[in-house]
């Protein structure tokens, strides 16, 4: 995947906004491949022509993905193991 | 710290028409739409709309862009590079007139934002329209009072191709008067013989050395533009020793 075309996960909050009915960028993700922790709008951001893609900034896992189609969004949150949202 | 959260709680997350009340030439590649949008609830520095376009056959384009205008502005200000090859700026540039609707939802985004209430000095870096975000925080700081000014030195980097393409020039240059704000700008590709004063070269360490902050103030950094030039710039404020943690980066794609 060539890297100019990565983005950050704050360019699909607009998307994720959508499923979440929130805004989810600040939300910390645990990533399922690594641990890791980030907040979402942070994760590398891929795939703006197919849906939403993020992996994990340092193992390159896919945490999510959202594909919309007229009546439905697809969600894989399998590369999620944990995700804290906050709550105002 | 509580931050005004009801807007980014309750996210008008609905597409809706805004319309189109002013349309400002900023630089020969870049236009300001000035937007009415019905029922905005406001926005933080940093946010930005999604904008639809939707052919007659029912293609649709979508695209995101960051607000230009502080949150003290009435209408939202969307400043727009157009791109050759683009498929939404080339209409949003050329075609779109006073008068005409534009679909948008948003405010969205609170990733990338940054609030008057929050202490520290902070870092600006701008690649090309990367400065659109920044330039809402900017702007969004212009608004406080002094005292909380102060409490928030603001250094600015905006790398551009040429002096005819700085956006927002005139705009910067009296921001850099008050005394407040420190603005450098250093162009990449601006003739050798002009009469440009200024930095001409790519950003690199030794210049966000010199005119950033020093790693032990803990500055907020924020570095938006191409994503080559996120990239470089992030990767050598962490080398200089910068927490990540502390630098929030828009990455908006490939090099126009």
């Amino acid at each position: 995947m060539p890297d100019q075309m990565r983005l950050d996960g704050n360019a699909a909050a607009g998307q994720l906004g959508e499923l979440f009915a929130r805004d989810v960028t600040t939300a910390l993700a645990t990533c399922a491949g690594c641990h890791t922790t980030a907040p979402l709008g942070a994760l590398a951001e891929y795939g703006q022509n197919m849906g939403v893609v993020l992996r994990c900034g340092r193992c390159d896992t896919v945490m999510l993905r959202l594909v919309r189609t007229p009546h439905a969004i697809h969600v894989d949150a399998t590369g999620i193991t944990v995700m804290v949202v906050p709550v105002s | 710290m509580s931050e005004p959260s009801e807007a980014i709680a309750a996210p008008r997350l609905a597409w809706q028409v805004a319309n189109v009340v002013e349309i400002r030439a900023e630089t020969p590649r870049a236009h300001t739409l000035v937007l009415d949008v019905p029922g905005w609830l406001g926005h933080r520095a940093g946010q930005h709309v999604d904008v639809r376009l939707v052919a007659d056959d029912g293609y649709q384009a979508q695209r995101s862009y960051s607000i230009a205008s502080a949150p003290e502005n009435p209408h939202v200000e969307l400043t727009i590079e157009r791109l050759d090859d683009g498929e939404v700026s080339p209409y949003l540039c050329d075609v779109l007139h006073v008068g005409d609707g534009l679909e948008l939802r948003g405010p969205i985004g609170g990733y990338f934002v940054w609030t008057s209430n929050q202490d520290g000095p902070v870092f600006l870096v701008a690649g090309g329209s990367g400065i659109v975000p920044l330039m809402a925080m900017l702007r969004h700081r212009a608004h406080a009072e002094p005292d909380r000014r102060a409490r928030s030195p603001m250094r600015l980097l905006y790398s551009a191709r040429t002096a005819s393409d700085i956006i927002y020039a005139r705009e910067l240059a009296e921001l850099a008067e008050r005394g407040d704000t420190r603005v450098t700008f250093t162009l990449t590709r601006e003739p050798a013989t002009s009469e440009w004063k200024g930095e001409r070269r790519r950003i690199d360490r030794a210049m966000l050395e010199a005119e950033g902050w020093p790693a032990a103030d803990s500055a907020r950094s924020y570095v938006c533009g191409p994503t080559p030039f996120v990239e470089t710039a992030a990767n050598l404020l962490v080398e200089l020793g910068h927490d990540a943690s502390r630098i929030r980066t828009e990455r908006f794609g490939p090099t126009s």
